[in-house]
């Protein structure tokens, strides 16, 4: 298997990638490419999942090592869990994103891994925190992250408005990965959304020949 | 000959590529686990739990153990087919080939497989991207060994397709005694001196 990654940073599966989370009016959508590659040059999978849940209203977005990324999110799943159980209430968003950032602090030496934690609670509404690879927590009403993240900050930057609305909000994510996906070898596959509201949630795929296509496709 | 699809469950079976000591040990721990959890719940074991703990361990080694698995079976769940890499990755998937032939095999795969094939649909795609594996790659050859699970039970077919390539000696290669003539012998006594002479008493009396 060392053959497929002899540059690489990360070793072993790597989730070169495109993630970003959107706070619209009365939810959150969180989305992702879905593409894992070995080294830069071997994609070994075009159906990776990187919207993970870890509670009922929690997803993590994660991006980095695929191994790193899934026993953190598997912890910080349980930890999540038991402290829902202990306080008798479902968890709040800053909880999970906390729970994620002690992970990775502690840790920072050995993990490659970064995450977006997003959700809905009842306390503060839809929430967005970024975990960064050295255990950084930051609130932000938008985030983009992974490699591929850099192909679009100026679109996202231009594009994003407070208060969206949910079809406003899900063109705009559809289209940011879209980009996104276009200029960055590592990022593709198709695109996966998760809407959290209050309600519920709801989970889009949007296929390969159906995304937006720009200019020069 | 290696045997390279290991018993998990009776309904689960997995597939070793990587370092061969590590796939058998790594498969040998996990089925034990399996079998006590078994014991101790008194249910059968679900792939995904399989994938779970081996996930754990793999990843506690962070890559160490060179263990590329394909972990296959039927539970109550229904079939699963999960891949775990050597840092701890895992993915759930329809297909996939593993090991130094892997993108030999894939080719074959990725360009056959499909949704709800039926059993022997299934086998000759198997069998022929392992085929395209022992051409394309020096690292894989010999036999061909399948190991089909449904709800049933399990059909491990040992071998599915023999090499064609068997080796029989051709003539005889041991030689008599006295075949090499010796020409010279000379013996060098090697001069050793007792440096230093240590005696411990060892305890044999009965008593203890």
């Amino acid at each position: 298997m060392d053959r497929h990654h002899p540059y690489s940073q990360v070793n072993g599966v790597s989730t070169g990638t495109t993630i970003l989370a959107v706070k619209f009016n009365g939810g959150v959508i969180i989305g992702s490419d879905s593409r894992a590659s070995m080294g830069e040059s071997y994609v070994s999978s075009k159906t990776i999942n990187k919207l993970i849940q870890v509670h009922d209203r929690i997803f993590c977005c994660i991006a980095g090592s695929l191994a790193d990324a899934q026993a953190v999110t598997k912890m910080a799943k349980f930890q999540l869990s038991f402290h829902s159980i202990q306080m008798e209430s479902p968890p709040l968003v800053k909880a999970a994103a906390s729970i994620m950032r002690e992970l990775c602090y502690s840790n920072k030496e050995e993990l490659r891994a970064g995450f977006i934690t997003a959700g809905w609670d009842r306390k503060k509404g839809p929430q967005i925190y970024v975990v960064s690879l050295g255990g950084m927590l930051l609130s932000q009403p938008f985030t983009i992250g992974g490699s591929g993240s850099t192909y679009i900050y100026g679109y996202v930057d231009a594009k994003f408005k407070p208060d969206m609305t949910l079809e406003e909000a899900t063109q705009f994510s559809t289209n940011a990965l879209a980009l996104a996906m276009g200029r960055d070898n590592v990022s593709g596959g198709v695109v996966h959304l998760v809407v959290i509201t209050e309600a519920g949630v709801k989970h889009i795929v949007v296929p390969g020949d159906e995304l937006p296509k720009f200019h020069d496709e | 000959m290696c045997a390279k699809i290991h018993y998990i469950a009776p309904n689960i079976y997995c597939c070793g590529a990587g370092t061969a000591a590590d796939t058998e040990k790594t498969t040998d721990m996990l089925s034990s686990n399996l079998t006590i959890f078994s014991m101790n719940s008194g249910r059968n074991p679900r792939v995904v739990m399989a994938v779970n703990i081996i996930q754990d361990m793999l990843f506690r080694y962070h890559g160490m153990i060179g263990a590329n698995l394909i972990l296959g079976g039927v539970d109550c769940t229904g079939s699963h087919l999960y891949t775990v890499g050597p840092y701890g990755s895992m993915d759930k998937v329809p297909y996939l080939a593993m090991g130094s032939g892997d993108l030999a095999a894939m080719g074959i795969l990725e360009d056959r497989f499909k949704v709800n094939m039926d059993l022997e649909q299934a086998k000759a795609l198997v069998s022929d991207a392992i085929q395209a594996g022992i051409m394309c790659d020096l690292g894989s050859g010999n036999n061909i060994d399948l190991c089909v699970i449904t709800k049933e039970g399990v059909d491990y077919i040992r071998p599915h397709k023999e090499s064609p390539y068997n080796y029989k000696r051709q003539a005889k290669y041991k030689y008599k005694s006295g075949t090499t003539p010796i020409l010279t012998k000379t013996v060098n006594k090697l001069e050793l001196d007792l440096v230093q002479e240590t005696v411990q008493m060892m305890e044999t009396s009965a008593s203890s």
